[in-house]
């Protein structure tokens, strides 16, 4: 037995494409977090006309797997109308990576949920969308499962972190379980205003701490 | 490509010498060590078998009849935690632990609860040192059972035994240490340290793999958790693994000559530790006095452990992770957990576990490598 990644995974996992930052990227996207293990944020630079994807770059704090996917993802999506490049798949991934252990595959389908969540960023902030659905407390609350709580290493949501959540006048209170003071709190109520803003209807995000 | 092997804690390469005494012990003295009623091949194997173990006996200020020889540290633990309860129970079903342990120390405790045994585990601080306090005030009169790692096999934390010796007597409690990780590098001393039953591995101490002791002082009782024979004193059945015996006792034999080893080792522990906290964003993971000589664990912030562990053995370098990426279960190291340090601190950290066989020219390398590799992984982390 042998390390149980391909020769391919390795090879971008040494030599990732794609890697760094674009300044003025037209969308990104942030999945996972340190203290889950992995995290991965994507940035999208997009043709305005014709929506196809320019520019595509990524970094990762997370193991070989997230840095291999991560780097395939952004090769196959360069070039690629945001439309078809929304259907690339951790599968896809995977396949051109030669597979991947299925205990790593978590690590995988995070780099993926980046790209589907920096497209649909980007329809959100570029009036896009085919159906424009009205923001509710659910909708809200599907995007803040994507935010982890960094005490638990799990998402916000399931881990009672937030308390309320009210859409109201565009905007979206979000109150969490957690006083102003507390070392983590700017990280979190950071986390939790990139994940919202985006949202084609809503203009601000405000977060409400809980005093001990 | 050369190797550098920082694996020790996990285990360690079976010294030569070691090797070449249990070789006999496969073609030549294979015989069953037997009563003196039975033949010359399984006399001379139990000869060599009880003197091997007053040998073994020795080096913890023992007795000959106080050593159980078992397969290792898992069967050590079970058999004292478990066997000991079972046997004792009728005195009282309180037992205590820490947080911190061993998973074989940890999971024979949680069988036991399922036996209707209570268990009390005491959390350790920020250096993974037990809170004394509360151990203390633990304790109460349905108390049989303390259990407490000599050393801790993670972050290397040395834990306070000869006082938890002196609280067990006092209450009349008995107290079982996990050893293999201090064996070689801390004196161990039954009697002083008022130990009761105590766990210690070959494999630890360039021994054999598959051999591991149980001292038990030879008025506790315990029960057996195998059944069979009348081997082991009726509490450990089944043939001695008599090459295994053999060799720990010979690895022992080198422990004693070698002592002037711990020091180097220290110096090249200190090394690294030195080396490696000069990478910015980096911390000392466990106590920084009370620390065993062999042991370096080292969280490097914003690079992830599996990352850094996989780009360093592409260098020949062995070390592993506390990050939930490295693990089967996918679960940040527990014993961090325990020591309340952040998810992120975990998943950032190596363990470098030294030996008497690495050299102080490779603490340069594996420096060099870590810094060249935490930088890579850095530029390429969202998180600045």
């Amino acid at each position: 037995m042998s390390i149980p990644y391909t020769k391919k995974v390795l090879q971008y996992f040494l030599h990732p494409k794609n890697v760094g930052e674009i300044k003025d990227a037209d969308a990104t996207a942030t999945e996972g977090s340190p203290s889950c293990g992995d995290m991965v944020k994507l940035y999208l630079k997009v043709d305005p006309k014709t929506h196809e994807i320019k520019d595509i770059k990524f970094q990762s704090y997370g193991c070989a797997s997230n840095i291999a996917t991560a780097s395939i993802i952004t090769e196959l999506a360069k070039g690629k109308n945001i439309e078809t490049a929304k259907d690339i798949s951790w599968e896809n991934a995977s396949k051109e990576l030669g597979g991947l252990p299925p205990v790593k595959v978590h690590c995988a389908v995070l780099a993926v949920d980046a790209l589907k969540t920096a497209i649909e960023n980007y329809e959100n902030t570029h009036g896009l969308l085919k159906e424009k659905i009205s923001t509710d407390d659910k909708i809200a609350i599907k995007r803040l499962r994507h935010v982890i709580n960094p005490i638990a290493g799990r998402d916000i949501v399931s881990t009672n972190l937030v308390k309320d959540v009210k859409v109201h006048d565009k905007i979206i209170d979000v109150t969490v379980d957690m006083a102003e003071d507390h070392q983590f709190y700017n990280n979190i109520a950071d986390e939790i205003i990139e994940r919202l803003i985006p949202l084609w209807d809503i203009e601000k995000v405000i977060v409400i701490g809980t005093p001990d | 490509m050369k190797r550098y092997y920082f694996d020790n804690i996990a285990t360690t390469k079976t010294d030569k010498r070691v090797v070449d005494v249990m070789l006999p012990y496969f073609t030549e003295h294979y015989a069953y060590p037997s009563s003196q009623f039975s033949h010359q091949e399984g006399i001379f194997v139990t000869d060599n078998l009880e003197e091997a173990r007053a040998n073994i006996s020795k080096y913890i200020n023992g007795s000959d009849d106080e050593i159980i020889f078992t397969s290792g540290e898992t069967e050590s633990n079970n058999l004292a935690i478990k066997g000991f309860a079972r046997a004792n129970a009728k005195k009282g079903k309180h037992l205590i632990t820490t947080t911190i342990e061993h998973r074989s120390v940890l999971n024979s405790f949680k069988a036991l609860e399922k036996e209707g045994f209570t268990v009390s585990y005491i959390k350790v601080n920020k250096g993974g040192l037990i809170d004394f306090k509360e151990l203390k005030s633990a304790i109460t009169s349905a108390t049989i059972l303390i259990s407490v790692n000599f050393v801790n096999h993670e972050v290397g934390t040395i834990e306070p035994i000869e006082e938890i010796g002196n609280i067990a007597k006092e209450k009349n409690i008995v107290f079982h240490t996990n050893a293999t990780y201090a064996m070689g590098y801390l004196p161990i001393d039954v009697k002083k340290m008022n130990i009761g039953l105590l766990t210690a591995s070959g494999d630890k101490i360039h021994g054999p793999k598959g051999i591991g002791l149980l001292y038990k002082r030879k008025d506790i009782n315990i029960s057996r958790i195998f059944d069979g024979n009348f081997n082991e004193y009726y509490i450990r059945p089944g043939l001695v693994n008599i090459p295994g015996v053999i060799g720990m006792s010979k690895a022992i034999d080198l422990l004693r000559e070698n002592t002037g080893e711990i020091e180097r080792i220290k110096k090249m522990r200190d090394k690294l530790i030195n080396g490696l906290l000069a990478i910015d964003d980096s911390v000392l993971n466990g106590s920084k006095e009370n620390r065993v000589a062999n042991n370096a664990n080292i969280t490097f912030y914003r690079a992830e452990g599996e990352s850094t562990t996989l780009h360093l053995d592409m260098h020949g370098v062995s070390v592993v992770t506390g990050s939930a990426c490295f693990s089967r279960s996918l679960e940040p190291s527990y014993v961090m957990m325990a020591m309340g340090f952040t998810h992120e601190r975990a998943h950032g950290s190596i363990r470098y576990g030294l030996s008497r066989f690495n050299k102080i020219e490779e603490i340069d390398y594996v420096i060099d490598k870590t810094k060249g590799i935490v930088k890579k992984l850095r530029e390429i982390s969202p998180i600045k």
